[in-house]
């Protein structure tokens, strides 16, 4: 498999009569894209609104943030199973707007949606504050049942990104970035002495809109399975979730997944990047336990070395991460996990809800539970009276000034478990 | 710049006497006392020694509240950044006194900084709270301990930015502080790995945690005759959460009477709870907290009784060290009322 990705560069959005690119300003026809996501009879309202780098805007609660993509050649269309049909996805060319985002956002899907600020001390937390957005603010109609109106808003963010993308085509890239992925027996062959390295890629799974879908699949329905890189970079992996903010793995950190990015940059080098893992986080105890397994059975088929190990969420997925690490080391597959830390809003407490003497070699996100004020914007997108019920804001969170005290769980993608950010944490 | 501190010290090294003069209230002597001749000429000219508290350690262990406040307001009078105290030693009061008025002083905002020997009780209770350069066990061991502790304070003042406990001198802490790294986080986690591979050392950014175990009671006799009390994690509260628990990372537990409640009715109990979804919890509250279960094995004669109080919290994020405390609390109150047994429901 071999996918290019066309990438344009956006530096600014704005409203105008007809999609598309002007120069690297991308234009959208806000009725046509309205009454494209209207055709979804669940949704009463849309109203589309845009915020740039350096704004006095928050947006907030934040649902998804997706990255308009579509494909210009090669089977099938992005995000299958959703926008495209279940086809393979993964080859060919896809066009990428790069520099902005889809952020979805609206009525309270569940406790858990997330805050952007455009700017100010918060904006250092979250990777939406250096795109360019398209806040898209959904509201379902009052009769639909919460998990529909999930699915509505799902799908509205995943139509905008791709109508966006697909009204660009025709435009040279700016950049072309290309990635192959071969089959096992040339990939496995390749790159001499190198260590083979696996990524194992954990998906929430937790259920009840803590979701991950896969080609349309509820990812706790399936069992841990083999994926190329470049059907993510296809949006094969789409976020349904609604946990917690700072470490839920939207669909724009899922297609921009920073740890395929670093071991297809090291591959050839330093190691033989030999393939991915996807594998989930349910609930029972027979389902850590059969993933885990399986999990690491794939890795010993791909006889690899060594693998990075990505958790996502906190607390029960600690347990599935804590697994993973111990029964890959067990296979003689040394690991490091990826994950981040509840460790009180002072630093002082546990960091994880489960351990394991094998876990040696950890990067963390930070500690989700550290507090930020989050001084008054200009401008709110969104529904800034849901900050008292936003997990890691608490009751009092928003001061009569319209500042916010919250943890920066709160924030989107703030402690993100793919290793998205710089930040991190260490102990004194 | 030059900095301003205070001196905090025991009746002992105040030269008021020993054990029989422990309870001496906080009494401030002006500029330095005690262990403070030889710790000032280590801080230099930049740093001044400008008041010495000297306290009984008993009194102070013993009246907490009234010692932190004439320390807070000795630092704000003297018009000082950061208070300084010990070294102690092993001597298990003073330690626990230094630990205590650091901590206070901490609290209001002041740079502090105390000395002791690592198992001095004083470090377990107070290291997350201050910071704490290590001594050996008896005064035999001051004229080692006062460099660093001066070294240390002078970084502390002037901010610098510290790095590990080990380069730096003090006992770590055991508190995370988030930091930007110069490489995003794949990068490190690649970075780590290839190092872990080829068997060169690497820093792991956190080391895993080692967990209490908690050795199950022995089974109950007899349940026809024991009381069982509910608690949970699950974040079911009275409808409106009359006592505000968050959705994530609690800062409270709430205690309600189910007196004559045999069903939690939706409408009239809810949960709280922010980390998942809320939608069967609230359609029938007994699905986290099972009240109609419990009422009905009451009826059957199969247990006692349901105790008349039940516990709840949320999970979702809350630090262990709140739970822990919370923990104790209830099993105390439940202890108490003569409860045997308890169900614990998460979610």
């Amino acid at each position: 498999m071999k996918l290019e990705l066309h990438k344009i560069r956006v530096s600014q959005l704005r409203f105008g009569p007809s999609t598309g690119l002007d120069g690297s300003c991308l234009v959208v026809n806000a009725e046509e894209l309205r009454a494209l996501l209207l055709e979804d009879s669940h949704l009463a309202d849309v109203t589309l609104d845009i915020a740039h780098p350096g704004d006095s805007v928050r947006i907030m609660p934040v649902k998804d943030a997706i990255e308009p993509r579509c494909k210009l050649e090669g089977p099938g269309e992005v995000f299958p199973g959703f926008i495209g049909p279940v086809e393979t996805v993964g080859e060919g060319k896809t066009l990428v707007l790069e520099g902005m985002c889809v952020l979805t956002t609206g009525r309270l899907v569940a406790a858990q949606e997330g805050i952007v600020d455009m700017s100010g001390p918060g904006a250092d937390y979250t990777p939406f504050s250096r795109t360019c957005n398209l806040a898209v603010v959904l509201r379902p109609r009052d009769d639909v049942k919460l998990h529909e109106a999930e699915h509505a808003c799902r799908i509205a963010g995943l139509k905008a990104a791709h109508y966006l993308a697909s009204h660009c085509k025709g435009r040279p890239a700016d950049s072309v970035e290309c990635y192959e992925a071969p089959s096992l027996r040339e990939g496995l062959a390749a790159c001499g002495d190198l260590p083979k390295v696996a990524y194992i890629y954990m998906l929430q799974s937790q259920g009840l809109l803590h979701d991950t879908w896969v080609y349309g699949v509820d990812a706790k329905r399936i069992l841990p399975t083999l994926i190329s890189p470049t059907e993510i970079m296809d949006g094969a992996i789409v976020s349904g979730n609604c946990v917690s903010a700072c470490d839920k793995n939207n669909t724009y950190v899922h297609l921009n997944n920073p740890i395929i990015r670093e071991l297809y940059r090291r591959h050839g080098k330093e190691l033989n990047f030999a393939g991915v893992i996807i594998t989930n986080e349910n609930v029972t105890l027979a389902d850590k336990q059969r993933s885990s397994s399986y999990a690491v059975k794939l890795a010993s088929m791909l006889g690899v070395d060594a693998a990075v190990i990505s958790e996502e969420g906190f607390g029960n997925p600690d347990a599935d991460l804590v697994l993973n690490c111990v029964k890959a080391e067990k296979a003689g597959i040394r690991t490091v996990l990826v994950t981040d830390e509840f460790a009180g809003a002072n630093g002082a407490s546990q960091s994880l809800a489960d351990s394991c003497v094998e876990g040696d070699a950890c990067v963390t996100g930070g500690n989700a539970n550290a507090t930020i004020i989050l001084p008054p914007m200009d401008k709110v997108i969104g529904d800034i009276a849901q900050a008292d019920v936003i997990a890691g804001g608490f009751f009092g969170s928003l001061k009569p000034d319209g500042s916010l005290e919250v943890e920066l769980q709160a924030i989107m993608a703030a402690t993100n478990e793919l290793g998205f950010n710089r930040l991190g944490a260490y102990t004194i | 710049m030059s900095y301003r501190i205070v001196h905090y010290i025991n009746q002992f090294f105040g030269g008021v006497g020993g054990e029989e003069k422990a309870d001496l209230p906080p009494e401030i002597r002006e500029g330095v006392a005690g262990p403070g001749l030889g710790l000032a000429k280590l801080l230099g000219s930049e740093v001044e020694i400008v008041a010495t508290i000297v306290c009984g350690d008993n009194y102070c262990v013993s009246h907490q509240e009234e010692v932190g406040a004439f320390i807070v307001e000795t630092l704000r009078k003297h018009d000082a950044q950061g208070l300084i105290a010990g070294p102690a030693f092993n001597a298990g009061r003073y330690g626990m006194a230094c630990g205590f008025a650091c901590s206070a002083a901490a609290q209001a905002g002041f740079t502090a900084l105390a000395a002791m020997y690592p198992e001095n009780p004083g470090v377990e209770l107070y290291k997350a709270a201050a910071y704490i350069v290590p001594t050996s066990d008896n005064a035999r061991g001051m004229g080692a301990a006062l460099p660093p502790m001066a070294a240390l304070m002078g970084k502390l003042l002037r901010g610098e930015k510290l790095g590990s406990p080990e380069s730096e001198g003090y006992i770590e802490r055991g508190v995370r502080v988030n930091t930007f790294y110069e490489k995003i986080g794949a990068e490190r986690a690649v970075d780590m790995l290839l190092k872990k591979l080829r068997g060169e050392p690497f820093v792991t950014e956190y080391k895993m945690p080692v967990f209490d175990r908690v050795t199950p009671r022995p089974g109950v006799e007899d349940m026809t005759r024991a009381t069982i009390a509910l608690v949970t994690s699950g974040g079911i509260v009275p409808q409106g959460n009359p006592d505000h628990i968050a959705a994530s990372s609690a800062r409270n537990y709430g205690e309600y009477d189910i007196s004559g409640v045999n069903d939690l009715q939706a409408g009239a109990y809810q949960t709280a709870h922010g980390g998942y979804d809320q939608t069967y919890a609230n359609q029938d509250p007994d699905r986290v907290l099972p009240v109609d279960v419990l009422r009905d094995l009451e009826k059957e004669g199969r247990i006692g009784k349901l105790h008349h109080l039940y516990y709840a919290t949320v999970g979702n994020g809350t630090a262990v060290s709140n739970a822990r405390k919370w923990g104790r609390e209830i099993g105390e109150k439940l202890r108490a009322a003569n409860v045997q047994a308890v169900i614990l429901t998460s979610t």
